[in-house]
Formats: structure tokens, C-alpha cells, sequence
């Protein structure tokens, strides 16, 4: 175990905990978030917390499989950010 | 020093410029006192702090694998997203009245998203736009 095996140990510790943490505060805010912007807000930070957590578990236990789910978690967050906001707006999703 | 010690510390050191933006985003999106204010804090989570998750990921794989540039398009798509529904969030905040409404037009026209398309005054408005 070299000095350098030993501080990527730590620095994924770190991340996970950090990503964890932004995800329970974000969560904070979408439950006492006064506005809709603000719950809006928060469930996009939430998803693009939750890419980075698929990303880490990626790096973690080394494979290359945890790509598709992150892209396509990506892809749902902001589809349904834009559909949230939009609904919001018009009343209405697709018109 | 070999290769695959240096994309070690490299793979820490993005982790570690990841995990620090994500909470500097985060704690400003709970600490802020006003809706606008608030929207600009987690573009920081949104562009450094997964970039540099994702710029760990990738030099990882091709350090300790056969490497590969498929986080590059998550990397890509974030990017090109973030201020897509950062503006509809903007709008809604403005829709709501969240924020100071931003002043009139200079002829006699209204701003779109102030405009409610179900009240019937309104649309003589609508028509003109």
C-alpha cells in the first residue's frame, strides 16, 4: 500500500461523503423551499448529485458498466426538470 | 515515478476539487436568501464539481484499464443542459413573481411568461405577441 493508493483511498472516502451530504441538503431544500423555482432547482441538483454518486461507485469498484446509468440518468434529469418548469409556465406539458 | 503513480494522485486530486465544488454548491443553495441568488449556487455542482468527477473516472479507466472517452459525452450533454433549464428556472421564478419583476418593455408590449394564458383580459395581449 504506497502513499499514493492510500490518498485516492481517502480522496473517494471524502467524495462519497461529500456526495452524500450535497444530496441530503439539496433534499433539505426541496422540502422547505418556498417557491417552486427553488423545489425545481433542488430536484436538478439532486439528479446531478446522483450522476456523480453512479460515477464514484464506477471508480470505486473499477468497472465500466455504471457509464449507460449515468448517461441516461443525465438525460431524464433534465428531461424532467424542462417537463417541471414547463408545466409550471403553461399549465400544460406538450401543447 | 511511474505512469500509474502519477494517475493516482491525479485521480485524487480531481476527486478532491470534485467532492470540494459539489459542497460549495450544495451549502449555497441552502444558505442563499433569495430565489435568484439561489439559482446561480449549483451551476458550480453542475459544471466543475461533475466535471471533475467525470475527468477523474476517465483518467482511472485509462490508467487502470483499457481507457475510454464515453464520459466525455456525459461531460458534453451536462454542459450544453445546465443553463437550458437554468433559464426555464429563471422563467418560473419569474412567472411566480419569486423575484422583482423585471421592468416593462419599451413599447407597449408584456413580457411572455408574465402573461397568464387562461385570463381573458389577457388576450388581446396574447394576440398582439
Amino acid at each position: 500500500m504506497t502513499f499514493a493508493e492510500n490518498l485516492m483511498d481517502v480522496a473517494l472516502l471524502t467524495a462519497f461523503i461529500v456526495a452524500v451530504l450535497a444530496q441530503i441538503m439539496s433534499m433539505v431544500r426541496v422540502a422547505i423551499g418556498p417557491t417552486t423555482g427553488d423545489r425545481i432547482l433542488a430536484l436538478d441538483t439532486m439528479v446531478i448529485n446522483a450522476i456523480g454518486l453512479i460515477v464514484l461507485l464506477g471508480i470505486a469498484q473499477g468497472t465500466r458498466i455504471y457509464f449507460e446509468p449515468s448517461l441516461l440518468v443525465a438525460m431524464l434529469g433534465f428531461v424532467s426538470t424542462v417537463a417541471l418548469a414547463r408545466f409550471i409556465l403553461r399549465g400544460d406539458i406538450i401543447e | 515515478m511511474t505512469l500509474q503513480i502519477i494517475g493516482t494522485y491525479a485521480v485524487a486530486f480531481c476527486l478532491f476539487i470534485g467532492a470540494f465544488f459539489s459542497l460549495v454548491g450544495v451549502i449555497g443553495l441552502l444558505k442563499f436568501n433569495d430565489p435568484m441568488t439561489r439559482l446561480h449556487a449549483p451551476t458550480k455542482v453542475g459544471t466543475v464539481g461533475i466535471g471533475a468527477l467525470l475527468l477523474a473516472s476517465m483518467i482511472h479507466a485509462w490508467v487502470f484499464g483499457e481507457g475510454s472517452m464515453h464520459e466525455a459525452l456525459i461531460m458534453a450533454f451536462l454542459f450544453v443542459t445546465a443553463p437550458i433549464s437554468a433559464n426555464f428556472i429563471a422563467k418560473v421564478n419569474i412567472h411566480r413573481k419569486a423575484c422583482e419583476t423585471p421592468p416593462d418593455p419599451p413599447k407597449d408590449d408584456t413580457w411572455s411568461t408574465l402573461v397568464d394564458p387562461l385570463a381573458p383580459e389577457d388576450d388581446k395581449a396574447l394576440e398582439k405577441a
